[in-house]
């Protein structure tokens, strides 16, 4: 499973961007997405593209936590999107492990997955295996709100202006240590 | 004075006499004053430190009155008595921290104080730019305080940083040594 997370600034202004691997079940905690190293732009594309519906959403249920918002089949890329009370969208693409050519729904099923890496982790319910499972999206808000209290700290800091980019490495750390723990 | 008995005092103090305030506001005002200084001075970290010392300054030459009139204590007999209060009292009532008082020279008269806890620098990370690192003193308002209280009770001292936390040492470390004792009690300098 690969992962990108992307924080919008109210002003839809993109103020931090990270891809990351799964670190659960032996993961090295590596992306690896399915497009050419030359094409990550698409992670960025996809994950913009899902905005409309976080705009619908946004109103409908009244929690933060948005879950499993959009999916981008072509890709297999699930969007997951949190909400702070200020506007800033927190937004997460999931891409499941790619499946080995010439079986058509394989998830689910451990013998179908493709690495030895990862017919270990793989089961129905796993956070690898399943995108839109309730265990995975339960996964998902613990990582959002672990990152937005992270960021509720940056936000605090007195030399980070609204909008700015976020270059606090201890953000970043932090970012990724949630992401270790949770995804 | 032993230490324990002004931990005792600063603690009955600032359990009873002492309005508490939010400590966020103070951290978010501190904060904000120090980047507006940044701005202003346009990221020169030595002018900021020095205006934060001055400003700290003119806050201990009144902050003083206010410590003697809520504390109640006396004379001290050294400075080591001087440091413990400092450090036990003055420190806890107005900020609730409690520094630990250290690295004693021979001379008796240059100490360092640890902070474990400082309240004015939570949340806060510096400026990324490469200098502030090395160059700012987040919490420098301090240093002013203690000298401006001090020379009120006859005491020149001076007082400087020489690590924080903020910039990725392992601990708060401010070093303060006294001068001298003022004799002949002059005026203090126009600042």
């Amino acid at each position: 499973m690969s992962y990108y997370f992307t924080i919008l600034s109210p002003t839809d202004t993109p103020i931090f961007n990270i891809a990351f691997g799964t670190s659960k079940g032996g993961g090295d905690g590596i992306a690896r997405f399915r497009f050419p190293d030359t094409a990550q732009y698409m992670n960025q594309f996809i994950i913009h593209s899902s905005l409309d519906i976080v705009e619908e959403a946004q109103w409908i249920n009244g929690g933060m936590y948005l879950k499993h918002i959009d999916t981008y089949p072509p890709a297999a890329a699930y969007i997951s999107a949190f909400l702070t009370p200020s506007g800033a969208r927190f937004l997460l693409l999931h891409q499941p492990p790619q499946l080995p050519s010439g079986t058509s729904s394989g998830l689910g099923s451990s013998s179908l997955l493709g690495s030895s890496a990862s017919t270990t982790r793989a089961s129905s319910s796993s956070v690898a295996a399943n995108p839109t499972s309730p265990q995975t999206e339960e996964a998902v808000r613990q990582f959002m709100n672990e990152v937005y209290e992270s960021y509720v700290k940056t936000a605090m800091s007195p030399f980070y202006k609204q909008g700015m980019e976020i270059k606090s490495p201890v953000f970043r750390t932090k970012v990724t240590g949630a992401g270790k723990k949770w995804l | 004075m032993s230490t324990t008995k002004a931990s005792r005092i600063g603690e009955e103090i600032w359990k009873t006499r002492i309005d508490k305030v939010n400590a966020e506001l103070v951290t978010l005002t501190y904060g904000t004053i120090v980047a507006q200084l940044c701005q202003d001075y346009d990221s020169d970290y030595k002018q900021v430190n020095q205006q934060l010392d001055k400003m700290g300054y003119n806050i201990g030459l009144r902050l003083i009155e206010d410590f003697l009139a809520k504390s109640g204590v006396g004379r001290c007999a050294n400075f080591r008595d001087t440091a413990d209060m400092i450090a036990k009292v003055g420190f806890k009532i107005f900020l609730n921290v409690a520094p630990t008082v250290t690295n004693w020279a021979s001379d008796n008269n240059q100490f360092s104080l640890i902070f474990d806890e400082n309240p004015l620098a939570d949340f806060v990370e510096l400026p990324d730019d490469g200098r502030a690192q090395d160059e700012l003193w987040f919490s420098n308002i301090l240093c002013g305080v203690l000298r401006g209280a001090l020379e009120m009770v006859q005491m020149q001292i001076e007082a400087h940083f020489v690590s924080d936390v903020l910039r990725g040492d392992d601990t708060t470390e401010m070093r303060v040594s006294l001068v001298r004792y003022i004799e002949d009690e002059m005026p203090p300098e126009e600042e």
